[in-house]
Formats: C-alpha cells, structure tokens, sequence
C-alpha cells in the first residue's frame, strides 16, 4: 500500500513539474523576447505584467473547434499530438534534479539510453502529424523533421556516449554522482554538441526549418488547432526544460554547485536548468533561420565531428588518469 | 581576420543590451501619448473671427466643410450714413470622415477662424457623428495650445518686425524734428533751415514718418 501510495506521489509531482515548468519557460520567452526586442510583451492577462496570458491562451485553444481535414489519416492525426507530448512526461520521470532515491521519479539503470531514446520518439510525433494531414506543406515539413532527426541524433548520442564513457556509467544519477568540477572544461565541446543538437531536435530556432512560416506555413503542425494544436506547443516547451534539464545532468554536473548545503541540491539543478532555458530563448531572438542545406552541412561536417573527437579526448584522458 | 563565431557573439551582444534597456512600447490608453505641438488632432473654430467668406470650404480638397449664412443689415453709425450689410454664421460644419487633415481650410483662413487641436479621441460608433457641428467645433477651441515659442536664432515674426519698424522710424523723426527744433533756437537764424517743422507735419527727410 505504501508503495502504490510512493509511486502515486512521485508521479503526481512529475507531472504537475511537466505542466508548469514549461509554462513558466513560455512566459519568460514571452517576456524576455518581447524586451529583447524593446518591446514590453503580454501586459493585460492576469493583471500584473501579464503573468496569466498563457492561462489565457490555454484557454482559448480548448474553446476551438478541432478540425480534422477531409482527407486526412484521422486516426494517426488525432494521436500525433500525443505522441509527440508524451515522451518528454516520461523522460521527466528519469530525470534526476538533487542527491538520492527522493529527487528522482524513478531511477533507472540504463537511465541515459532510455532518456535518449524516448526523446527520439518526440519526434515521431511530428512525422506523423505531417504524414496524416493530407496537405503538402505538412508533408514537407515532416520530411524536414526526419531528415533534421536523422542528422541531429547522431551528434546527440556521441555527445552523450562521451559523457558515458567519462564517469562510467550510463545511470543518470550515476553520472552526476561521479561529476568533479575539471569535468566542465574536458567535456565543454561535448555539452555545446549535445545542448545544439537538441536544440535542433526540438526545432528550436534558428533550427527551426521544418515549421518555417515563411515556406511552409507551419510545417507539420499547419493542419493543426485547438487542442491539439496547443499539445504541439506545449511539446516544444516540455522539450526545451527536458532538454535543459538533461544538458545540467549531463554537462553541468545537475546538483553539485560550488557552495550550498547538502539539502539545497535541487536549487541548482533547478537554477541551472532555468540559465539553459534562458540561452534557448536568447539564441531563438538572435539568430535567423538556417537554411536547409546549412542545416545539415551543421550537423555532418561540424558537430559529428566535433563529437567524435569529444568521444576521443574524453577516452584519451580516461586512459590517462587511470 | 575576425575569430572565427565574432558574429554570433556580437549578435547575441546586442539582444541582451536591448533587454537590458527601457522598451519602446507605447502604453496609450493607461498613459497619453506626449505629442509634439501642432500636432493635428482636429479643428477648432473660433467662431467670433469667421466672416463667411467661404474660402475655407472652397479650398478644402475634400469638400468636408459646410457652412449656411444670411446676410442682414446693420443701420448706419452715424446720421446720415449708409446702412451695411454683414454676414451671419448659420452653420459651420466639418465632417471628419471625410477630412484628410491636411491642414489647407486652417492655412487660409484669412480671420485666423480655424486652428488645429492636438485632441485625437472622437472615435464614435456611427459615422454621421464624426460631422462635428459649430458649437462642437467651438468646443475644441479651449484645447488649442497656445503657439509654441520660437527658436533661439529664429526669423523675426513678420508682424513683429513690421510694428517694430515703425516705431524705430517714428522715433527717428522725433529726433530730426528735435535736433531741427534746437539748431534755429542756437544758432539765431531762423528760416534757415528747410521749414520751419510744425506740430504734426513731418520733416521732408522722414516723409513716411508719423505717430506708430
């Protein structure tokens, strides 16, 4: 009974931290970008510098009309956007942000396998979102997803493998476990790959070619509203803390910090999270677009590379210090 | 050689100053806009300065103007004289759904009748009401601002020079009639001089020359 109880609460928690953190991360991007851009952002909803204007929107998506097209594959449309949400719930679930069995969902052994390879599911949301919808610019934009999923994930994953290899296990608390602080310089090429080409996974911009407005309306998402439409943002927002929260993990050494007592752990894990946050929005107001053709000449000619001699030096220094 | 990613921080530079700045964001409704003066809200007339000449209406490109008058007649001043007709204002009408607000009816008015409120809220619900009929139009005579001051080196105004003018000539003939007044008394000669100045006549170097 405890038990069921535990699990029940766990759970709880990990999805109330799903449905608010990437909130909070959309109202900071309203709010940053808007004085990024000297303006001053959403200033009505809520009465206090606009604070409720995604409560606002919600609202407004779950009064819309959901439409399915005429000629789309209804089924697969109605699932993708869940297929595209769902994933990032259950890589939050592995996500470990402070020391011990209470600061984590579930652990689990091979936690940075399973956190990758469910985030590659995301994607699959997008693909069938773009195959079901009967229309040639989600079709397009599917494709563009696919080809962005199959150059990004192989720097990912070397990226990842190469932290793998330095502490020597693949369990996310394992890895932070065995964090020490020279860790930042030795795999700082690695974190840059690994936060870039997740940025490009969720199709952040300036990767965001496949939902191109200007080309291609919306990409995948074009033939989307209401509801689902809304469950299309919401997966690029859970996708930005996910992938925010896995580069701290990984890269940032998650809850060690450079002072601050044994309970406070989860404040940096937290902190840093919200930084890495921060730096996905500022990258979104500073740079255009890359084209498609730079898209992947990014990621064959630069990151994989650049990930592969990560993988090198960390197993040179690994020897080394051994 | 720049280094090689000198762009991309540079870009990402200027984002983060910007956010760190004052926004640009205007806030109207909760705070007025400060508008510069002559702004051209809309136009006020200042009835008592119209005479009906009509120039007004007959230049606006819009013909947005409508102005009624009669005519009655005003018995003479003194014994004797000619009664004058004059014009009376029936009704002077600007429809601002038509208006371009480009200033010409304000331009020439030769009465200085119209003039230009920087008030800009009269939005209404129905267009006929956007025709501001003559004590409306009078109304926004009490938000005309007063005429900005001149710049520092600015032109004299034309009036200005005009009225100042005279004086300086007025009193350049006083002094030629004094120093003529005191040169006869001195040196014992009179008739000496080109006429003897009497009271209001001016001397022959100042013809112009006359009270200001």
């Amino acid at each position: 009974m405890n038990d069921v109880l535990d699990v029940a609460l766990r759970l709880i928690v990990v999805f109330a931290v799903f449905l608010v953190l990437p909130l909070v991360v959309g109202q900071t991007e309203h709010k940053v970008m808007a004085h990024m851009q000297g303006r001053l952002g959403p200033m009505y909803a809520g009465g206090f510098h606009g604070w409720a204007q995604l409560v606002a929107d919600g609202v407004k998506f779950a009064q819309k009309e959901d439409i399915v097209p005429a000629g789309a594959d209804r089924r697969i449309f109605q699932l993708a956007p869940a297929v595209a949400l769902l994933p990032y719930l259950l890589v939050l679930v592995a996500v470990p942000i402070g020391p011990g069995e209470g600061a984590v969902g579930q652990v689990i052994d091979a936690g940075l396998f399973f956190v990758l390879a469910v985030m590659g599911v995301g994607v699959l949301g997008s693909l069938m979102a773009g195959w079901a919808s009967a229309n040639k610019f989600s079709l397009l934009g599917g494709l563009r997803t696919a080809a962005q999923l199959l150059a990004y994930e192989l720097p990912m994953l070397l990226a990842a493998a190469s932290v793998a290899m330095a502490a020597g296990t693949v369990s996310l608390p394992g890895i932070v476990e065995a964090f020490e602080w020279w860790w930042l310089p030795w795999q700082i090429v690695g974190g840059l790959v690994f936060f870039t080409a997740g940025l490009a996974e969720l199709q952040r911009p300036p990767f965001d070619m496949p939902v191109a407005d200007s080309e291609i309306i919306f990409g995948a998402y074009t033939e989307y509203t209401g509801l689902r439409f809304a469950l299309f943002l919401l997966a690029e927002y859970a996708g930005i803390v996910v992938l925010c929260a896995l580069t701290t993990v990984l890269f940032l050494g998650g809850w060690h910090g450079p002072f601050g007592a044994d309970g406070l752990g989860w404040v940096w894990t937290l902190l840093k999270t919200a930084i890495l946050a921060f730096v996905v929005i500022w990258l979104r107001v500073s740079y255009p677009r890359l084209r498609e053709d730079q898209l992947q000449k990014l990621a064959w000619t630069t990151l994989i590379p650049l990930a592969l001699a990560q993988i090198a030096l960390t197993g040179i220094v690994k020897v080394a210090i051994q | 050689m720049p280094i090689p990613g000198s762009g991309l921080a540079k870009g990402l530079a200027v984002t983060l100053r910007t956010m760190t700045k004052r926004s640009h964001t205007a806030q109207y409704p909760e705070v007025q806009p400060e508008l510069p003066p002559r702004s051209r809200g809309v136009i006020g007339l200042f009835e008592e300065n119209c005479t009906v000449c009509m120039l007004c209406a007959r230049e606006c490109p819009d013909w947005c103007i409508y102005i009624d008058s009669h005519k009655e007649t005003v018995p003479a001043a003194a014994p004797g004289g000619r009664e004058r007709s004059r014009n009376v204002l029936d009704r002077f009408a600007i429809d601002f759904s038509l208006c371009m607000y480009c200033g010409i009816c304000i331009e020439v008015c030769p009465f200085d009748a119209l003039f230009w409120s920087p008030e800009f809220e009269y939005a209404e619900t129905d267009i006929h009401e956007l025709t501001h009929e003559r004590d409306k139009l009078r109304e926004w005579m009490w938000t005309v601002p007063a005429p900005p001051a001149l710049d520092p080196a600015a032109e004299e105004p034309k009036e200005i020079a005009a009225a100042r003018k005279a004086v300086e000539k007025a009193e350049a003939a006083a002094a030629a009639r004094a120093a003529a007044a005191a040169a006869p008394a001195a040196d014992a000669e009179p008739g000496t001089g080109p006429g003897a100045p009497g009271p209001g006549s001016g001397t022959p170097d100042t013809p112009a020359g006359g009270p200001a």
